[in-house]
């Protein structure tokens, strides 16, 4: 009697539903875009732009409790040239505001920003002279989370969310005039 | 050394042109604008006075006072004896040029450039004052009190997400 398997059961592990598509022996045929989605959304690399008390809750999801590895994005890259999921986590100031531009603008496309907090959201409490009210004056983006700060679990679920845009963003979406004309609203060649 | 050391030694310097005050219990001299650097020089110089070391420098708006809105306040701290004091000097908010004490104390430098960006006063002789906090485009001095609480011409508020109306800006240009 072979000794019985009881670690590495994959039991508890979750694996990605496959893509609609045509399977057969020794094949599988699917459309270009659902694996290139499938790919980019479970493996984002963050870039963490951290300026304050929304930064601290980011460092949560990153760590063993929250553990935002579970969900593909294991790495953070310390440079915008390797990054393509942005997060802003903090008040940005409106004399950050033109660095925090150059960072977005370092980074190659497909590019994704998600803004976490209130202050990176739309100023938060800070109604103030010095501080820009929402990233959105600056850069374009996809996913908010709303919170002062918000919980591990809110950022999570921000990111879930934002996957779900990458999983099903078209690939032509990058070259279209709608974006074309939304990069250029913001003044982005 | 007491603060009627110190009074008494200013006086016998300087004449009738202080004026002193003790709020709880710290001596304020407030000198003529032109006379600042001579007060803080001789307060530096002079063997029982010792004030060497510059803890603070600041300024503050008062716009009841006409023509000596802006206030400029430096704050001396005696190391060896452990005495602080206060030094003030007034200037109008339409000329308020004052003497830099960079030549003085060094660390005077970043805290003139502040109270420059911050209320605009015009340290004459600063080796290199701009704005050091704020935005360097920004062409207005943000703690002078001469704004109203909410300033209905400002732009950059998305009045939208306070639930008071108005319109999201959508552009970089809208912004400004």
């Amino acid at each position: 009697m072979p000794r019985p398997v009881q670690y590495n059961t994959n039991e508890k592990v979750k694996f990605v539903d496959l893509p609609q598509g045509y399977a057969g022996e020794g094949f599988y045929a699917t459309s270009f875009d659902k694996v290139v989605g499938l790919a980019r959304k479970n493996s984002l690399w963050p870039l963490p732009f951290a300026t304050s008390c929304c930064g601290i809750e980011f460092m949560a999801t990153m760590g063993s409790n929250y553990d935002l590895a579970r969900f593909g994005s294991e790495r953070m890259g310390f440079t915008p040239r390797q990054c393509d999921m942005l997060l802003v986590a903090g008040t940005i100031s409106k004399k950050l505001g033109p660095i925090l531009r150059q960072v977005y603008v370092q980074m190659a496309e497909p590019r994704w920003v998600v803004a976490i907090g209130a202050c990176a959201s739309s100023g938060g409490i800070f109604d103030s002279y010095s501080v820009l009210q929402g990233i959105d004056q600056v850069i374009p983006v996809d996913v908010y989370v709303p919170g002062c700060p918000p919980r591990p679990e809110g950022i999570i679920d921000g990111i879930l969310k934002l996957q779900e845009l990458v999983g099903n963003e078209s690939l032509r979406r990058r070259t279209s005039d709608q974006y074309k004309s939304l990069m250029e609203s913001y003044g982005i060649q | 050394m007491t603060n009627e050391k110190i009074r008494e030694q200013l006086t016998e310097k300087f004449g009738e042109q202080l004026s002193f005050e003790t709020p709880y219990g710290m001596l304020s001299v407030t000198a003529p604008a032109d006379q600042n650097l001579k007060v803080l020089q001789f307060l530096f110089d002079t063997e029982e006075l010792g004030f060497r070391f510059l803890t603070d420098l600041t300024a503050v708006h008062y716009p009841d006072r006409n023509g000596k809105e802006l206030v400029i306040v430096y704050h001396l701290h005696n190391l060896f004896e452990n005495v602080r004091m206060r030094v003030k000097v007034a200037v109008p908010v339409e000329k308020p040029d004052v003497f830099t004490a960079t030549s003085l104390f060094p660390g005077a430098n970043w805290m003139e450039r502040e109270t420059y960006d911050f209320y605009g006063v015009n340290f004459v002789g600063h080796p290199d004052l701009r704005r050091i906090l704020n935005a360097d485009e920004m062409d207005y001095f943000p703690l002078r009190k001469e704004y109203t609480l909410e300033d209905p011409k400002r732009t950059d508020k998305d009045d939208e997400m306070f639930g008071r109306g108005g319109k999201i800006a959508t552009t970089v240009s809208d912004v400004k």
